[in-house]
């Protein structure tokens, strides 16, 4: 098990390597971010002595190096355009994300089950049917256009919750900015969370749905159904019970996802956190907060792999017997 | 977060109806009337609050309210006395400011000479982006508390332009700080001084949380008098055009910047928001290549069109410029003929653009030697001006029936700028580029965008396609010292009269401000785009 997983690690570094690698290879086209560091009257002797100051004439390897070398020290430079540490601009940006994401998913999960397992047990009626055709409008708009089809509804046209942004925050114990404490805070939770999460939520009711109509056909709901048992005790306590396995499953793989691409959905609602940073970085260049930015979503796909890696291992004794003898 | 009306009851469930009651109760026992909070929402960020760090439009506005110069500019842009109450000039090489007195920085500190002197040391010194603000060679003297004198080396008519933007900094308070050099763009780590500030301006910054919220209150102990009513302004960037106008309908903000042009209608048919709008300094200009022996994006080879004087005539006739203001900008444009917005040049209504004739230009390109066409590549950017990509492709087409095809080549500002300025070696044949002379002076015009440059640029750095006339550098060289007024407006005709004979550029238009805000909100327009919370009122 130890050996597995030691082996799993070093793959993961190898992965974020990559990672790193490829995204300082792609920072030689996204522009020059000498350009969005001073104004259009500075000379350009001066903006030459600011590029090479920023080490940006070296050699790709040699930055690289740099980078990597800083990074397992958890050093990720200065921003060029907040002029602050990345690692801490980040982290003040992360509790927003989170806060988000978390939200998301629980409203995916709080929304997509139930109506997965009406529509698996009722299939035929005029709601499921109507689930699944609102469950096609989730999984085929793309993420910014119902985030800004629901600000000109609710916001705009009947002015309900709050168009953009976190509303007031607390801070707790100095490190973590929440907005799940205030009013307002809650109130713009809303919007935001509905957008990132209708993809999950559309994922998941058809997930249950699927599993639902399997195991509805299976032999023991029949002889549950025989023994007389309730309704209730069978959909729920049965039926459902069994397609939990897959659906938790995939929730945890797609929380990943939810954070790394809150981006969007973070731009539409100008919600402060890191995918927010992330986009307004690639506009300005800042390849700073860029690499840093990669590095942290790899690392969470990475960290949540190796995690699920594991506990198949705990679970599924067959690919502990497979790893040994492949190791 | 104030709330916002609930205006349909009838969807509401009985809770939220009851809470809506409960809002309603609340707002009649909690007196609201002294809060006067201006909202607003600019889609770029407020980063360092260095007030050296970036010579750029909107952080120096920003900054405006909170700092002020020695000279400020009024609500039509002139010059008008900030922190020094008068001055005069000595002699051409002598210039004497008078100070205010009984003014005081926001942490208490008297301001002085002092400060005036430090402040003109800072903003020459290394790092700092404004170092054009101040001659570099000039030297500066205390003759008492309240006076200082500024010795030159060479005559400068137009010393003061800038100082509107050159804010004068706290010695004591900047050595305390530890800011006494600028927070430069390449400090690795430069503390928590870059984000706090202390100035003579009418606000004060509350708190800073750089790209998410900036609140600014009034200076209780500001010198001048107020003419604002507010007690409260809270920035927010929102970089997303539809979040920004949908937080301007529903309500959570009073005041943004920009609106996008197809978004005025809506902005207007709102009951409480309208959408205010004005010319802007900045002039939308097309460059050609004239450096380069043979342009490597064109068919004609050994030789390069656009040097004849002749075919750059016919591209600028061939492009029908009321066609791109009315479809293009929505009548939100004033064609220019010069380089320099008609606010910033008393001469300009001498002159005139060649008018839009595209037979006149299939002629003089048949004249050229080109009457079968050529073809060439355009650079343009597409985020960076108001609709600088569908202006392109405007010009694409016009051009095409004149018989030039044009490989149009539009990317964001990052990689357009990476390629079309020094760094990517001056890489574009024909280009679109916007400019504001940061000075309100042609000068600036003729040593940015027409004086003869090199490889690396020096001579005319933003000259990207190296037009290059000598009469005219020579002239530009005499405009610099010239002091006379006249004589100085006659030899900056002189060289604007050179460059539109033989169509060193084509100016296109001036693009116009569109801010959008509440109805009950007033508020001063500059054309130079600075949003200034000291004209604002919440009525």
């Amino acid at each position: 098990m130890i050996a597995f997983a030691i082996k799993r690690f070093v793959q993961a570094l190898g992965v974020m390597l990559v990672v790193a690698l490829i995204s300082f290879m792609m920072f030689r086209f996204v522009g020059d971010p000498v350009n969005q560091l001073v104004g259009v009257d500075t000379p350009p002797a001066e903006r030459a002595a600011l590029r090479e100051a920023l080490g940006l004439n070296d050699p790709v390897m040699l930055q690289f190096g740099r980078f990597v070398v800083k990074a397992a020290q958890f050093d990720f430079g200065i921003s060029y355009q907040f002029k602050q540490p990345v690692a801490s601009l980040i982290a003040s940006r992360l509790p927003a994300t989170l806060e988000l994401s978390f939200v998301s998913a629980l409203f995916a999960l709080a929304v997509g089950v139930p109506m997965g397992v009406y529509t698996g047990l009722y299939r035929n009626t005029l709601l499921a049917r109507g689930f699944l055709a609102v469950s096609l409008i989730g999984v085929s708009l793309p993420t910014f256009l119902i985030g800004i089809l629901l600000i000109f509804a609710v916001s705009v046209n009947l002015g309900w919750l709050p168009s953009f942004g976190r509303g007031e925050t607390v801070n707790l114990g100095g490190v973590w900015n929440t907005g799940l404490l205030t009013k307002s805070g809650l109130q713009s939770l809303i919007l935001p969370s509905i957008t990132l999460g209708l993809f999950q939520m559309t994922l998941i009711m058809r997930l249950v749905r699927g599993e639902m109509l399997e195991v509805l056909r299976t032999d023991y709901i029949k002889f549950a159904r025989a023994r007389g048992l309730s309704r209730r005790a069978i959909n729920f306590g049965h039926a459902l019970k069994n397609t939990l396995v897959p659906v938790i499953t995939i929730t945890g793989l797609q929380l990943g996802s939810i954070i790394a691409f809150a981006i969007i959905t973070e731009t539409v609602f100008q919600w402060p956190g890191m995918g927010l940073l992330f986009l307004q970085a690639v506009q300005n260049v800042d390849i700073p907060i860029m690499a840093a930015y990669l590095l942290l979503i790899a690392f969470l796909f990475v960290t949540i792999n190796f995690i699920v890696d594991l506990l198949y291992v705990a679970v599924d004794p067959r690919i502990r017997i497979g790893g040994r003898t492949a190791g | 977060m104030p709330q916002r009306p609930f205006k349909y009851f009838t969807a509401l469930s009985r809770w939220t109806a009851l809470s809506a009651v409960a809002v309603c109760l609340s707002l009649t026992t909690v007196p609201q009337a002294e809060a006067k909070t201006l909202r607003f929402a600019f889609q770029g960020t407020l980063n360092a609050l260095d007030p050296y760090s970036l010579n750029e439009t909107f952080t120096l506005g920003m900054l405006a309210n909170v700092y002020e110069g020695l000279t400020k500019r009024d609500k039509d842009l002139s010059i008008i006395p900030g922190l020094a109450e008068r001055w005069e000039t000595i002699d051409p090489l002598t210039w004497r400011f008078h100070l205010r007195q009984g003014v005081k920085f926001a942490n208490g500190n008297d301001f002085n000479a002092d400060d005036v002197i430090f402040s003109a040391e800072r903003v020459r010194a290394e790092g700092s982006d404004l170092k054009t603000r101040i001659p570099a060679d000039s030297e500066w003297v205390k003759i008492d508390d309240h006076t200082v004198d500024v010795k030159l080396k060479t005559p400068n008519p137009i010393l003061h332009y800038e100082w509107d933007t050159w804010y004068i900094m706290d010695k004591e308070w900047a050595e305390a700080e530890g800011a006494v050099a600028p927070i430069s763009a390449r400090d690795t780590n430069p503390g928590q001084a870059a984000f706090k500030a202390n100035g003579t301006g009418a606000f004060v910054v509350e708190s800073h949380e750089p790209g998410v919220r900036t609140v600014f209150k009034p200076n209780g102990g500001w010198w001048g008098t107020p003419e604002h009513n507010l007690t409260e302004v809270v920035f927010t960037p929102i970089a997303a055009d539809g979040t920004r106008v949908a937080a301007l309908l529903a309500g959570d903000v009073d005041l943004i910047d920009p609106v996008p042009v197809q978004d005025i209608p809506r902005v207007n048919e709102n009951a409480d928001t309208e959408a205010l709008t004005g010319p802007e300094l900045r002039v939308i200009h097309l460059g050609f290549n004239q450096i380069r022996d043979e342009l490597p994006t064109s068919d004609i080879k050994g030789k390069n069109p656009f040097r004849d004087a002749n075919v750059r005539k016919a591209v600028y006739q061939a492009i029908d410029i009321e066609a791109i203001k009315d479809r293009i900008m929505r009548g939100l444009a004033t064609p220019v003929p010069l380089l320099i917005a008609n606010e910033q040049y008393s001469g300009a209504g001498d002159f005139s653009r060649w008018p839009y004739d595209p037979e006149a230009a299939k002629q003089l390109l048949a004249d050229a030697g080109y009457g079968d066409g050529f073809s060439v590549g355009m650079d343009c950017p597409n985020d960076r001006y108001v609709n600088d990509e569908a202006i392109c492709q405007a010009v694409v087409s016009m051009l095409a029936r004149v018989g030039v095809k044009v490989n149009l080549n539009a990317q964001p500002k990052a990689q357009y700028f990476a390629k079309v300025l020094a760094p990517g070696g001056y890489d574009t044949d024909f280009y679109l580029l916007g400019w504001t002379p940061s000075s309100f002076d042609s000068w600036n015009i003729l040593t940015n965008l027409a004086g003869c440059r090199d490889e690396t640029g020096a001579g005319g750095p933003f000259n990207l396609g190296g037009y290059c006339n000598e009469k005219v550098d020579a002239l530009a060289a005499q405009i610099v010292v010239e002091t006379d007024t006249a004589k100085r407006d006659g030899l900056i005709k002189e060289a604007y009269t050179i460059m539109t004979e033989e169509t060193s550029h084509i100016p296109l238009h001036q693009q116009s401000l569109v801010w959008g805000k509440r109805k009950n909100i007033d508020i001063v327009q500059r054309a130079d785009n600075q949003v200034l919370f000291y004209w604002a009122k919440v009525n």
